[in-house]
């Protein structure tokens, strides 16, 4: 098992020098620099030289990667020229409230569509089975900027039962303490119970329309591996020793349904951080995505470097995580390590 | 080489594509008899249609404007004249949206085409040469795939500048990656049957074997991916559109424009957000479900 762990955090290191000179070269090929989106069009030649020779960019393109990179180990990556912060600063800042959205989004997903999916199986063939096929082929068709522009059209424009955007009422809970950036949490830390509300109520409707289409191939895998497992000779025998239903359904069919279900769920975990790109956009929601999105639209080469190189280490380990989680559902993993 | 050897390396050579013809007949009726298939198929012809005849069917000119009828956020909603009433501009939105097709689809096929094609290309290589070919191009890939989509989407689009042609090029480029991966998992299986041991043990030539026999039956799966992509190409597209990165020209009746205009007015016309929304719904839920239906029909596993 750690031997794996270790084995599979070795192999990050080639993807990540690869990815390095990739988004090195990627930022410095984008059509004007940063001084152009700091200075403008019309900037004297002076103005231009004293800000690239301020963030370094008058250096020859090796030496600038080396100097990248030798920062970039001790997590250092520059200062953004947009909001003139460590870039370090700027991703925590952002990144709880994506996690928190992509949490969300995914407890959503599997909270319903593992249920779901178990009871159409069960009833295959009833109307809650035809329902729930139905539901996720639709719910897997329908891109997540779309789903989250019409529920929030729909929830928060015409009936005002939920917040149009953002993370967390401003005018209400102005200058809230956030001891760690999770605004849910950062209420009930801070025993603010009405902030951490209003922050899960924000969360409602980015959650779900995040979550939707991991939600459908979580029902869908989910209907099948508990179809799959039932036929199978060792819950006959399990029904046949007369354990109850229950206990069948928990030890045998539950446990070993499970193994595809965390396949799909990690692949989804991945595919999140695309959608989260979305949904910030759709609601507001200042994390990572809208950094990203706006750094590159700033041409806000430190973020960027910076940025793509995180959530690239973090999508690598959540499937790492998803892979090591095999062996608390299936023994034979956790044995042959 | 004796007769009977010669008669062997015949039937050797014969067997595959005797029995993928047998397969391919066999999954088209499969195909047809699934219902699934049956909406999948016809929701794309519809949309291929409304595309190919757009300036027939449509009743106006898509990028027309009548400001007479626009008062700030407040546009006539559906009457006879404008069956789904017009945009912020004074367009008609039914006209724009059958316009929207034409772009849908014709990003969705190019991009899926050239995506495809690289990723094949790649694919190819690494499955056919194996070794450090097989590293290098798959290592490649792996750095590709460990950044999100459509951030890799993105920064294309960013990298070529406003346009048509650099969402086409932007979403071809996150597939391009998984086309590879597939064609080259799928010719690694190929590789290791039987009929090819039996094949290579007659003394046929590995390019042949390889082009011959290996590439055509690690096809299908490829198009089931095809049909797949082209879905998600769909929506990739339209997301970068709706994120500002689609052609500088904002008369283009582009579906994730269209969407992401209404932003503004969707207090007072919530609706102008309901029809790209569904057009795009519509168009991809069609190449999903003849995606499926395609894989069920042709991964005998599924067969029940």
């Amino acid at each position: 098992m750690l031997r794996f762990a270790v084995r599979r955090l070795l192999l990050l290191v080639p993807i990540l020098v690869g990815l390095s000179i990739l988004v090195f070269l990627f930022v410095r090929a984008l059509p004007g620099g940063p001084e152009t989106a700091l200075l403008g069009e019309n900037a004297t030649p002076q103005r231009t030289a004293q800000v690239r020779e301020a963030y370094g960019l008058d250096r020859p393109l090796p030496e600038q990667y080396l100097r990248y990179v030798g920062q970039a180990v001790q997590l250092d990556f520059g200062t953004s020229t947009r909001y003139r912060t460590p870039v370090v600063d700027e991703i925590q800042r952002r990144f709880p409230a994506t996690i928190e959205l992509g949490v969300s989004a995914m407890a959503f997903a599997v909270g319903v569509g593992v249920p779901l999916g178990f009871v159409a199986a069960r009833r295959r063939g009833t109307w809650i089975d035809n329902l729930s096929t139905a539901g996720s082929l639709l719910g897997i068709a329908i891109p997540v900027f779309v789903l989250g522009f019409l529920l929030k059209a729909v929830f928060a424009v015409e009936l005002g039962w939920l917040p149009v955007a953002g993370r967390q009422d401003q005018q209400q809970f102005f200058g809230a303490d956030h001891p760690t950036g999770f605004f849910v949490l950062d209420g009930l830390l801070t025993g603010d119970l009405p902030a951490a509300w209003d922050a899960a109520k924000h969360l409602v409707l980015p959650a779900i329309a995040l979550g939707t289409i991991p939600l459908a191939f979580i029902t869908r895998i989910t209907r099948a591996a508990v179809l799959e497992v039932v036929e199978a000779d060792f819950v006959r025998t399990a029904e046949a020793k007369g354990m109850t239903r229950r206990v069948v359904t928990r030890r045998h069919v539950l446990r070993n349904a499970m193994l595809p279900v965390i396949t799909i769920i990690g692949l989804q975990t991945g595919l999140l951080l695309s959608g989260a790109i979305l949904t910030e956009n759709v609601f507001a929601i200042q994390g990572m995505g809208q950094l990203m999105a706006g750094a590159i639209a700033d041409r806000d080469y430190a973020v960027l470097q910076g940025g793509i190189l995180f959530l690239a280490v973090v999508f690598v380990l959540v499937n790492l995580l998803v892979d090591l989680s095999y062996g608390l559902f299936d023994p034979r993993v956790r044995e042959s390590g | 080489m004796s007769l009977s050897q010669v008669e062997a390396a015949d039937t050797a050579l014969e067997h595959p594509e005797e029995a993928s013809a047998g397969l391919t007949r066999d999954a088209f009726r499969r195909l047809r008899r699934n219902p699934l298939a049956i909406v999948g198929a016809s929701l794309i012809t519809v949309f291929v249609l409304v595309a190919l005849f757009a300036p027939l069917l449509a009743p106006y000119d898509p990028v027309a404007s009548d400001l007479t009828d626009i008062r700030p956020g407040q546009f006539p909603g559906p009457s006879r004249e404008h069956l789904l009433g017009l945009d912020e501009q004074g367009r008609d939105e039914l006209s724009r949206l059958i316009y929207g097709a034409r772009y849908s689809l014709l990003i969705g096929v190019v991009s899926t085409a050239m995506g495809a094609t690289v990723g094949l290309l790649l694919g190819l290589l690494a499955g056919a040469f194996g070794g450090w070919v097989d590293s290098l191009v798959m290592r490649a890939m792996d750095v590709m795939l460990a950044v999100p989509g459509l951030l890799l989407a993105i920064g294309v689009a960013a990298l070529l500048g406003r346009s048509i042609t650099s969402i086409m090029i932007a979403v071809a480029v996150v597939n391009v990656p998984v086309f590879a991966r597939l064609l080259r998992s799928s010719m690694l299986v190929q590789g290791r049957s039987d009929y090819v041991l039996s094949t290579r043990s007659l003394g046929v030539k590995r390019r042949k074997i390889v082009l011959g026999h290996v590439l055509p039956n690690s096809l299908a799966p490829v198009i089931v991916q095809a049909t797949l992509v082209l879905a998600t190409a769909i929506v990739e597209a339209a997301g970068l559109a709706y994120l500002g990165l689609g052609s500088e020209d904002p008369r283009i009746p582009e579906w994730g424009r269209m969407l992401a205009v209404t932003n503004a007015y969707l207090s007072s016309e919530p609706l102008l957000a309901l029809w790209p929304g569904l057009a795009i719904v519509l168009s991809v839920l069609g190449f999903y479900l003849l995606g499926e239906a395609l894989r069920e029909a042709l991964d005998p596993k599924l067969r029940r």
